[in-house]
């Protein structure tokens, strides 16, 4: 076995770990970016103006129907070029503009099936009660649309981080550019590219158990309410 | 005479190319319960809808409180309603759905504190005082803390009634509070509504299917038949004595089931 050796396993595992922070950073970073950029698509798709609903609902199409690496070249070396509205980034900063708006449509997407699922009678209350606009979408809207999309958005965290070593293509250095140096300096692939896989299992993995779990929690969250309280009655 | 709360002028509304009220005219006195009776998808609904803001006239005034519900005026030039417009008027006036609507996420308390707070913005403890009175007062005073999923569907109606009783509206509309009901869960929330008519100086509009209890309770009767007000009065006028053949079939009919 002289194509495996423990010693190069040993010698890459500090030098690659030293992209982790940047792995993890950057994927924490581009998710609350998408969570927070899905409102702003979300809400824009929700102003009742045919035209504008149309240009919002292209936009998003169009950031869905290309490929991620595409919107990041372009992103990081395409768009400085443009005069005028071009503006040049670092490559972490591109990274998480690109990737965070790629995943902020499909975010937006979730959060509005979770609008959605509530229930007409909901709004027709909060006009009887004549909550004003924003007491309505903080009181009785949101509480109500956002629990049961927890789940779902887990899911993009995970598929997320799986996607950001896209970002080693521009020059981020996470793991996966770490890995892929050492291999370039010492001629040996196998090793640190085996670490790299083996960090994305270890940290993927138990997440994904856990947005298992919490997908359980959340579909039974009211019945066991009910359950709870018969047994206290009792 | 005093002057009504709410008027109707010659109120249309369509839904696409379906005409469901052609021209609704009515006066509604501060104080006067009124039911509103009638066959299925005479309009009954809408009425009370238009007036909760929920569904916009496609013509005609709806005044409450002297004010025009549907229309504003900015720098003379006459507008339809905005949001804000509306919301300064909608504050007169609280709905019970058929569907109870109860905010599932908070517990009945909260359910009944919510609205005070937050749109009215009142004192917390002087909203919670009179929350806890007025659950007390449909007979929910021990259910503080639960959730409306552990309701029955009657005693949601009444934490509904609640809920709109402590925004102290000038007008109350009951949407066929009853209809989603079990048949044996009806009579405890009519007893709420009899106690409400009683002894709130507040206007009523009932739409409803319970007719003897509509006729016990209502100053005035309104038939709708086909879009328009067929017949109005006292409820022994409009029963007793309305030569009306279409609401002497409806009245039958009803009588019979």
């Amino acid at each position: 076995m002289n194509y495996w050796s423990w010693e190069t396993f040993a010698d890459a595992l500090p030098f690659v770990l030293q992209g982790l922070g940047i792995t993890v950073g950057l994927t924490i970073t581009t998710y609350l970016f998408a969570l927070i950029f899905g409102f702003v698509w979300t809400f824009l798709r929700r102003v009742p103006n045919k035209p504008f609903n149309w240009i919002v609902t292209w936009a998003m199409e169009f950031i869905r129907s290309t490929p991620p690496l595409v919107q990041l070249f372009f992103i990081y070396f395409a768009w400085p070029m443009i005069p005028v509205v071009g503006v040049s980034l670092s490559p972490f900063q591109s990274a998480v503009l690109g990737l965070g708006v790629h995943f902020s449509t499909y975010i937006g997407e979730i959060y509005r099936s979770g609008i959605e699922s509530v229930e007409k009678g909901q709004w027709e209350a909060s006009k009887a009660l004549n909550f004003s606009p924003v007491d309505k979408w903080r009181k009785i809207i949101l509480p109500q649309a956002l629990p049961p999309t927890i789940p779902m958005l887990g899911n993009y965290f995970i598929i997320m981080f799986k996607e950001v070593p896209l970002a080693s293509t521009i020059g981020v250095q996470g793991i996966l550019l770490m890995a892929n140096t050492y291999g370039a300096r010492h001629w040996a692939y196998l090793e640190p590219l085996t670490i790299v896989g083996i960090v994305f299992l270890l940290l993927s993995y138990p997440s994904a158990i856990l947005i298992k779990k919490l997908e359980i929690k959340m579909n039974t969250r009211f019945d066991k309410k009910t359950v709870m309280d018969t047994r206290v009655n009792a | 005479m005093k002057e009504p709360i709410v008027q109707f002028n010659d109120v249309h509304k369509s839904f696409g190319d379906v005409k469901v009220l052609k021209g609704i005219d009515l006066d509604i006195n501060p104080a006067e319960k009124v039911a509103v009776i009638g066959p299925s998808g005479s309009g009954k609904t809408t009425i009370i809808r238009m007036l909760m803001t929920l569904e916009e006239p496609t013509s005609g005034d709806i005044i409450v409180d002297g004010k025009n519900l549907w229309k504003m005026e900015k720098n003379g030039k006459p507008l339809r309603a905005n949001e804000k417009h509306l919301r300064s008027i909608r504050g007169d006036i609280g709905m019970v759905f058929q569907h109870f609507n109860l905010f599932p996420h908070m517990t009945i308390l909260d359910n009944c504190m919510v609205a005070p707070i937050h749109v009215k913005k009142e004192d917390k403890l002087e909203v919670k005082e009179r929350a806890v009175q007025m659950l007390d007062r449909v007979g929910l005073g021990d259910k503080l803390e639960n959730y409306p999923s552990q309701l029955s569907g009657g005693q949601k109606q009444r934490v509904a009634m609640a809920r709109a009783l402590v925004m102290r509206p000038k007008i109350m509309l009951f949407d066929e509070v009853t209809s989603a009901l079990d048949p044996e869960l009806v009579g405890e929330v009519l007893e709420v509504i009899r106690d409400i008519a009683k002894n709130d100086d507040m206007a009523m509009v009932l739409v409803t299917h319970e007719m003897d209890f509509a006729l016990d309770i209502a100053d005035k009767v309104l038939f709708l038949d086909e879009g328009v007000i067929a017949e109005q009065g006292t409820a022994s006028q409009v029963i007793e004595h309305s030569a009306n053949e279409r609401l002497q079939t409806f009245l039958h009919r009803f009588r019979k089931v």
